[in-house]
């Protein structure tokens, strides 16, 4: 019924209330974080009927290092398991047809949790029905400076490939080259949108941040110019498929004033 | 049959809206009265800096506009960044500037630190050219900097980091304060392009379309802000 009118290509989430979750239920630390997988993987079966094509959620920020050791390290573990249980081919993603991403400064993982993830994505790139990008060891800000890095690192080889080839030529390539710096260190917003990590994926419809809170805490923050942000109060373990269809809804209603904006720039 | 299911369900979305919204401007009336306890004594201490988002459309409404900065004044909020996408709010900056005369300085950009005055209130205007196309810039900044060192000393690669990033950013005159509250006027939730740079743990609060703006909307808006605890991550 829901397809009757626009439904959103891409949704992105902050499982945010998992710790809060577990302290409400007197579960023991960390197993909100179990809980709360298991409901995106709820969320996945939803958007997957509801013919959503990318899914996108953030798991673990930069910030979150700062937490309490054994508390990233459930989470690391948690992830590495997750990701080893993806390489297997009956695994629920297979049925739904799901590209797995990760998504962040995979660096900062560590090498087990890390190279699992690579596996997985590995495992799952030939999948095309929905593509789910994990955000981990993520904040827009560090992906901003990342994409800056990329875009400077490209111009340098550029140049360093010239200087090279003058070499073996005649010096006024050289002076022509080097004389070129000036213009070529001119970066286009483009060149900078091509090397952020979400590259290559349209950008979000919705966003939704669980638990009520209205702060999008470094996430998606280039993305979401003309994205529909919505927080309801619910946390994220119990995100029920209610919530999910009200989002939605609500997003149809300010659809088509999010459609001309974005025809507008 | 199924799109009349479908039409029906947003009828009922509509009038459940409409019945928020007839409670939600009781409660601001209530609030601006003066009647509710709780909204008389508004704690300002967290809210250092305030971003106010504008449709555009809706931003050419300057009398508004001017309005709102009066009772955002009066209220006791200090430091303002005024936003709308297509810089109208910028272009109609002498006339606002004009009508809210001594109750400020304006400054923008590299200028912001100057205020030396901390009771008088400031307002700073940007639009959508800050935002990306500023980070775009600032990149350029960062970018000829790296290419000029790594072409005279042969230096291995060097990694830039959010605090280059940051300084680069002011040295193109798109510093700038992270406000703690951004208020949307608009008809949808939707930050519209606001400088992502700076938005990083903003509270962002949508007010509805400016034209049913409500004093006691903003008093409240602020009031639940300075209950709101932020762990940053950890």
């Amino acid at each position: 019924m829901l397809a009757e009118g626009p439904i959103p290509v891409h949704i992105a989430f902050i499982m945010d209330g998992n710790r809060r979750f577990a302290r409400k239920q007197n579960l023991k630390e960390g197993a909100g974080h179990k809980v709360g997988f298991f409901a995106l993987l709820a969320v996945l079966k939803y958007c997957n009927e509801l013919g959503v094509k990318f899914l996108t959620a953030y798991a673990f920020s930069i910030d979150n290092f700062k937490r309490r050791p054994e508390e990233v390290q459930y989470v690391m573990s948690l992830l590495e398991e997750k990701a080893n249980e993806i390489l297997n081919e009956e695994h629920i993603l297979y049925q739904y047809g799901v590209r797995v991403r990760f998504i962040g400064n995979l660096k900062l993982l560590n090498e087990p949790t890390r190279i699992a993830a690579e596996k997985a994505m590995e495992a799952t790139a030939k999948n095309d029905k929905i593509v789910l990008s994990i955000c981990v060891a993520y904040s827009s800000t560090d992906e901003i400076v990342h994409a800056v890095q990329e875009v400077c690192n490209d111009k340098r080889s550029n140049i360093q490939t010239l200087a090279l080839a003058a070499d073996n030529t005649t010096n006024e390539i050289y002076v022509d080259a080097r004389e070129g710096i000036d213009r070529d260190s001119t970066i286009k917003l483009a060149d900078v949108e091509r090397h952020m990590y979400l590259a290559g994926i349209p950008d979000p419809d919705i966003l939704v941040r669980t638990s009520g809170e209205t702060r999008l805490s470094n996430f998606l923050l280039w993305q979401t110019t003309h994205c529909f942000l919505h927080s309801p109060s619910v946390l994220w373990p119990s995100f029920t498929l209610w919530t999910l269809i009200w989002i939605i809804l609500d997003y149809q209603r300010a659809q088509s004033y999010l459609d001309k904006k974005k025809k507008l720039i | 049959m199924l799109r009349l299911v479908w039409l029906f369900i947003h009828l009922l979305a509509k009038i459940w809206y409409f019945v928020l919204t007839t409670i939600h401007t009781l409660n601001s009336y209530l609030i601006s009265s003066g009647l509710l306890n709780k909204y008389t004594a508004l704690d300002l201490t967290k809210l250092q800096h305030l971003a106010i988002v504008i449709e555009s459309q809706e931003a050419y409404d300057i009398v508004r506009v001017i309005k709102l900065l009066c009772w955002l004044s009066d209220i006791g909020v200090k430091h303002i960044c005024l936003y709308d996408m297509d810089g109208v709010l910028k272009k109609s900056k002498k006339i606002i500037l004009e009508e809210m005369g001594s109750r400020l300085w304006h400054l923008e950009g590299d200028k912001m630190d100057l205020c030396l005055d901390p009771n008088q209130m400031t307002l700073e205007f940007i639009s959508i050219s800050d935002g990306k196309e500023g980070i775009a810039k600032a990149a350029s900044f960062l970018c000829k900097r790296y290419l000029d060192v790594s072409a005279s000393e042969e230096q291995d690669k060097t990694t830039f980091t959010e605090e280059n990033m940051g300084k680069a950013l002011e040295a193109v005159g798109l510093g700038g304060p992270q406000p703690n509250l951004l208020l949307v006027y608009g008809p949808v939730r939707c930050h519209l392009g606001f400088p992502a740079w700076r938005m990083r743990y903003t509270e962002i609060v949508h007010m509805g379309p400016l034209k049913s703006m409500k004093h006691g909307a903003i008093i409240k808006a602020i009031h639940k802000f300075a209950m709101v605890h932020q762990n940053y991550g950890t």
